[in-house]
């Protein structure tokens, strides 16, 4: 999933201090699951700067509605007979549904209410960590399952570099580093041998670096 | 193992001698005088010098603007450069680069996290890595071809070497990754600074085991201690770095003004210690910021005088 971190309430309240009538806009996906963005979070941050006004002697109504999702036109338009009575909205969705909501609903500025961070897994009840990068080009097959790209802070392809240090990385002594994680799962899988072979250079056009990406699938285009 | 550059360093190896590289840091500022005073003070006794490439992400001189300072003296520089900071392009370009300057050495590093350094908040790049940077020299230099496909007028012709850490986890895939990098082109490995002699050697005899002695010349990396609380900061601070107590004890056991001369006669210990180890083919100096140490460590290892080589 998408994995988002709260956004400091400074930051928000510095976006909508002058409005009068604010939206908060929740999603029930990734958001929800991460606890960022979801029913509860937006009751929290609507609480939040319904103090904050009163606090400074202002009138503002702040309303709180959570969708389906975000980054698809048909949860979107639930809110079209609503969105254009407000003069902020606050989005706790992704960055993308952040962006979805600023590209259908034009007259209304959207804020965004989380910080978007990597794609993941909940490892514990407060713990997201990072899984993957989204590089366009699957390499987990002959990793052994984990990814160098999203997991070695060097992403190396070829590693370990010798920073590793009784299995975590150089740069904290909290993560793991990949390779040692990969090489442990080689060995499990009695696949070591292929510790051995060198990854080849990677073709990076399908990552970032290729500019925005698009995945066009005709066959399931209507 | 034939040679197949210019190099120096490769024509002394190739020769039989026990070969001696040591390292200048770059300075935080553009004097050249900075880089061309240390290399003054050295260059009589080692074979050629490694410049390291903004080492603990900390910003420097550029490597190759100082390889070249050295070049235009006379010494023989190791240009050394990282895969952090430079996209394919600007690796290539490096390289010719270098290259338009005959440069003859290179070592190829994913270098240090840049959270070590003084710019922790930026981007890395790590397009290859120091695998994939062997490869890269050795297809512009043996088949004259760019990554791209295209033709190179006047290729590289550069000994390319790799580093390598027998301290570093896990320990079982220490020889495996010296094997990959062989495979991948490393004519000559500079390893990291040994300490713990006794791991160096298990390490060394698994190497040997595998035959990777014959492949590759590998120099021992000796790092002289300045004081007990270097050994310490080593120990404890440098990630891949194994400093065993009773080294650091033999420091902190030795009054507060002898420490230097204590960590110079470690230094010394360990070379002769080393030289008998089968597959060492010589020895990298890295004296940081001490410079000025190299030529008595040489001297009183009995590595000087250095080869001379037409």
């Amino acid at each position: 999933m998408i994995v988002a971190d709260k956004k400091p309430v400074e930051e928000i309240i510095e976006f909508v201090k002058d409005n009068k009538k604010i939206l908060i806009l929740g999603c029930n996906e990734c958001v929800t699951v991460c606890e960022a963005g979801g029913k509860k979070e937006v009751g929290v941050l609507a609480s939040t700067l319904r103090m904050y006004f009163l606090n400074q002697g202002k009138e503002a109504k702040i309303d709180e509605i959570t969708l389906e999702r975000q980054c698809d036109h048909e949860y979107l338009e639930e809110i079209r007979d609503v969105a254009d009575e407000y003069d902020a909205i606050v989005s706790l969705a992704c960055g993308v549904g952040v962006q979805f909501m600023a590209e259908k609903y034009h007259s209304v500025p959207i804020y965004p209410g989380v910080n978007t961070c990597f794609l993941g897994a909940t490892e514990e009840r407060g713990l997201w960590t990072e899984r993957c990068q989204a590089c366009g080009n699957c390499m987990l097959g002959i990793t052994g399952g984990i990814c160098p790209v999203s997991r070695c802070a060097k992403r190396i392809l070829n590693g370990p570099c010798g920073g590793s240090s009784k299995g975590k990385c150089e740069i904290n002594k909290d993560l793991d580093c990949a390779w040692q994680l990969i090489i442990d799962r080689l060995k499990a899988l009695d696949r070591l041998d292929d510790y051995e072979k060198i990854c080849p250079i990677k073709d990076w056009s399908t990552d970032r670096a290729g500019g925005p990406r698009k995945v066009v699938r005709e066959d399931v285009q209507i | 193992m034939s040679v197949k550059t210019p190099s120096k360093l490769e024509k002394i190896l190739s020769e039989g001698h026990l070969s001696v590289t040591s390292e200048c840091g770059p300075p935080r500022g553009s004097d050249p005088d900075a880089i061309k005073e240390k290399a003054k003070l050295i260059k009589d006794y080692v074979d050629a010098v490694n410049i390291t490439d903004n080492q603990t992400s900390v910003t420097r001189m550029s490597s190759l603007a100082a390889c070249i300072h050295l070049k235009l003296m006379g010494v023989e520089p190791v240009l050394q450069m990282v895969t952090r900071d430079r996209n394919r392009i600007a690796i290539q370009s490096d390289i010719l680069g270098a290259a338009s300057f005959d440069i003859f050495n290179m070592l190829c590093l994913s270098g240090d996290h840049q959270s070590f350094g003084d710019c922790p908040q930026g981007q890395n790049v790590h397009d290859l890595d120091s695998m994939q940077l062997l490869q890269t020299v050795h297809l512009m230099r043996d088949e004259s071809k760019f990554l791209g496909g295209a033709d190179i007028k006047r290729p590289p012709r550069m000994f390319v070497g790799a580093a390598a850490n027998p301290f570093a986890d896990p320990f079982e895939i220490r020889t495996p990754r010296l094997a990959k990098k062989v495979a991948a082109g490393a004519e000559f490995i500079q390893t990291q600074c040994i300490y713990n002699v006794d791991k160096f050697v298990e390490w060394m005899k698994l190497v040997c085991d595998r035959g990777l002695h014959e492949q590759t010349y590998i120099l021992a990396g000796v790092t002289p201690l300045k004081s007990a609380g270097m050994a310490k900061f080593m120990k404890n601070r440098v990630p891949g770095m194994d400093v065993p107590d009773d080294v650091v004890k033999r420091m902190a056991d030795t009054p507060k003004e002898k420490q230097p001369e204590e960590g110079i006669n470690i230094c010394i210990e360990t070379i002769e210690r080393l030289k008998s180890v089968e597959g060492v083919k010589g020895f990298h100096i890295m004296a940081i910021e001490w410079e000025e140490k190299v030529p008595g460590i040489v001297e009183r290892a009995g590595l000087y005088p250095r080869p001379k080589i037409d």
